[in-house]
């Protein structure tokens, strides 16, 4: 398997409080790699660096080849990470076929002039957003719901918007900050069946989630953390028995 | 919900291809507009030109303000830009007499220069901190204009610069009445002419923009800049074009207000003035053009129409004059702001959510 993205000791800090520490690991293209921890572990602290929110202040993080440390976001996504946000960050008051449009800035050109004068490439490239978007809506089951305000969705719908609006980018790497939060049990049941869509697609994804069954049940690889630190990574079944991990979610063993 | 609904935010040009007749009708109103105001005294051609410029700023304010949700409380300082380009440019102040149609397309660049200087230190601003930094730029340049008079005379200080050329088109000079097919075309009434061009490319303008790819990065950047940086929008270049588009049209509309007026000086570009823009985006409607038409047209006319009823109207009741039309005006401001945002927050026409028509699985173009 090739390797999609390899962090090498990443480290981050925000004042006295070290948010991770020494961070290595590797993802493989086409799998689902999971990122779990109690809270506070650091796992969104990880992400926020992946994706160009914060800069590492150590580390490098190389994406197909290239380094990634130190990118804007916008540039980040287009190297081909996207990513969603643990409290869903949607354009409310745009419907959600526009909020899946949006998702395609950074793979189309239009200028000011292009749009003032709306000339043939500019025609061609909005009716081709619009289809894009649309089959993305139909993809995540919102084709329904393209012209409600993207605030007014169910909750539910508005995680699977920010799927949509994230594929939109045409990601190599899709990193979903915990999509099930909030879920039902059957919502859950039928994101991970979506998950399974996505991967088919040929996109790698990188999953923060709490939902241990969801986990367990998706995820090829796991990632621990722990108070900033890798605590330990494989396939879940070895996850489940390890004793640092076991520590770290239920605490050490009374002493004998 | 049905997936096939009727297209309404792509703004009218499908609806008016549907009503002929309705537009037919708005057109020759429009049209016919100045000579009907001209029966009831040349003031109210002026009035409506000046409301007109109004509408133009309001539309400039709505790209910054409703478009891409950028607090600006110094707006007036691009207007006060255009009207001293072309003052400079077209005046014996310099002894430069350059045509309009030479300066308002400079006008417009200046004052896109001057927006992308306003932008470029704000970027990491919002909200009531951005508003502060908009409202002390909008009085550094009116301050700026007061001063520049000595030791090098540029602006002539608070006195202002005089005998402003108006516009001329060929032989056509916008000063004088001029008959056509026996109508007596007084200068007000070919500014309205020009003015109401000017409308219709700038509202034409701002329907493409957005609708476009740009107009919906501004409004991502609006709706939540660290979301719209997650999708790949470069939100530093957005927003400084945000800055630039906006203050372009304030540009050219200071150049108009320079060429109408003949005169102007620093005390025409004063925070009042920013803050009535923006009160004209806020009532009709952020983001919606056609509520910030109206908002900017209601806030335009009713100064004048208090000026006219006020007096008379107390003078009938009460024998004499009890309250000045001024205050009267402040209180009506304050109470229909007060009272529109309490009841409908999002203005008188608030923006909606625009809707596409598509059919099928195909999608296709709506437009």
């Amino acid at each position: 398997m090739t390797e999609l993205l390899s962090c090498r000791s990443v480290s981050k800090a925000f004042g006295g409080i070290q948010a991770l520490s020494d961070i290595g690991f590797s993802i493989h293209e086409g799998e689902i790699y999971g990122l779990i921890g109690p809270n506070g572990a650091g796992k969104t602290t990880l992400f926020n660096v992946l994706t160009g929110i914060y800069t590492p202040d150590r580390g490098s993080i190389v994406f197909e080849g290239t380094q990634l440390a130190g990118l804007k976001p916008n540039l980040i996504v287009r190297r081909g990470i996207a990513r969603t946000f643990q409290n869903i960050r949607l354009f409310p008051n745009l419907s959600a076929l526009e909020n899946v449009m949006i998702g395609r800035h950074v793979r189309t050109k239009a200028g000011v002039l292009g749009a003032i004068f709306r000339n043939s490439a500019t025609r061609d490239e909005e009716a081709d957003i619009e289809a894009r978007a649309l089959s993305l809506l139909e993809f995540v089951g919102l084709r329904e719901r393209a012209n409600q305000a993207a605030g007014n969705l169910a909750y539910g719908d508005q995680r699977r918007l920010e799927i949509a609006r994230a594929m939109a980018t045409e990601p190599r790497l899709l990193a979903l900050d915990e999509p099930a939060a909030g879920m039902n049990a059957s919502e859950t049941q039928s994101l991970r069946a979506l998950l399974g869509d996505v991967r088919a697609r040929g996109i790698t994804l990188l999953l923060i989630e709490h939902d241990v069954r969801l986990v367990m049940g998706v995820c090829d690889r796991l990632l621990v953390l722990d108070h900033g630190e890798k605590i330990a990574e494989g396939a879940p079944v070895a996850i489940q028995n390890d004793p640092r991990v076991i520590e770290a979610y239920l605490g050490a063993p009374a002493a004998a | 919900m049905k997936a096939n609904v009727q297209s309404k935010g792509n703004a009218l040009l499908p609806a008016w291809r549907n009503r002929p007749l309705g537009v037919a009708l708005v057109v020759l109103a429009l049209l016919a507009l100045p000579f009907v105001l001209a029966g009831a005294g040349t003031a109210w051609v002026r009035i409506t030109n000046l409301a007109i410029l109004f509408v133009l700023l309001s539309l400039g304010l709505n790209i910054v303000v409703g478009f891409a949700g950028l607090l600006d409380l110094g707006y007036i300082a691009f207007y006060a830009v255009g009207a001293y380009v072309y003052a400079l440019l077209a005046s014996p102040h310099f002894g430069i007499h350059w045509p309009f149609w030479a300066i308002l397309p400079i006008g417009a660049l200046v004052a896109a220069l001057f927006g992308v200087l306003l932008g470029a230190p704000t970027l990491k601003l919002r909200g009531d901190y951005l508003a502060i930094v908009t409202l002390g730029f909008g009085e550094i340049v009116r301050i700026f204009l007061n001063n520049l008079g000595s030791p090098v005379n540029i602006t002539n200080g608070p006195r202002g610069i005089n005998r402003i050329d108006p516009v001329t088109i060929g032989d056509l000079n916008f000063a004088r009445t001029d008959s056509f097919f026996g109508l007596a075309f007084s200068g007000p009434v070919k500014y309205y002419y020009l003015l109401l061009a000017m409308l219709v490319v700038v509202i034409f303008i701002n329907l493409r923009l957005q609708n476009s790819r740009i107009g919906r990065a501004w409004e991502a950047v609006r709706e939540d800049e660290i979301a719209a940086r997650a999708m790949g929008i470069d939100t530093t270049r957005i927003k400084l074009l945000a800055f630039a588009m906006g203050a372009s049209f304030g540009g050219v509309a200071g150049g108009m207000f320079s060429a109408m007026q003949g005169f102007i000086s620093p005390e025409s570009f004063v925070l009042v003035e920013s803050v009535m823009v923006l009160a004209m985006v806020v009532l009709g409607g952020m983001g919606n053009i056609w509520g910030v038409i109206l908002g900017a047209l209601l806030l335009s006319f009713l100064p004048p129409i208090l000026r006219f009823t006020v007096q008379p109207l107390q003078e009938y009741f009460f024998g004499r004059m009890l309250v000045e039309p001024e205050v009267i005006r402040m209180l009506i401001f304050g109470f229909a702001l007060v009272l529109v945002m309490g009841f409908r927050p999002g203005g008188l026409w608030p923006a909606a959510v625009r809707k596409r028509s598509f059919s099928g699985s195909g999608g296709g173009a709506h437009d």
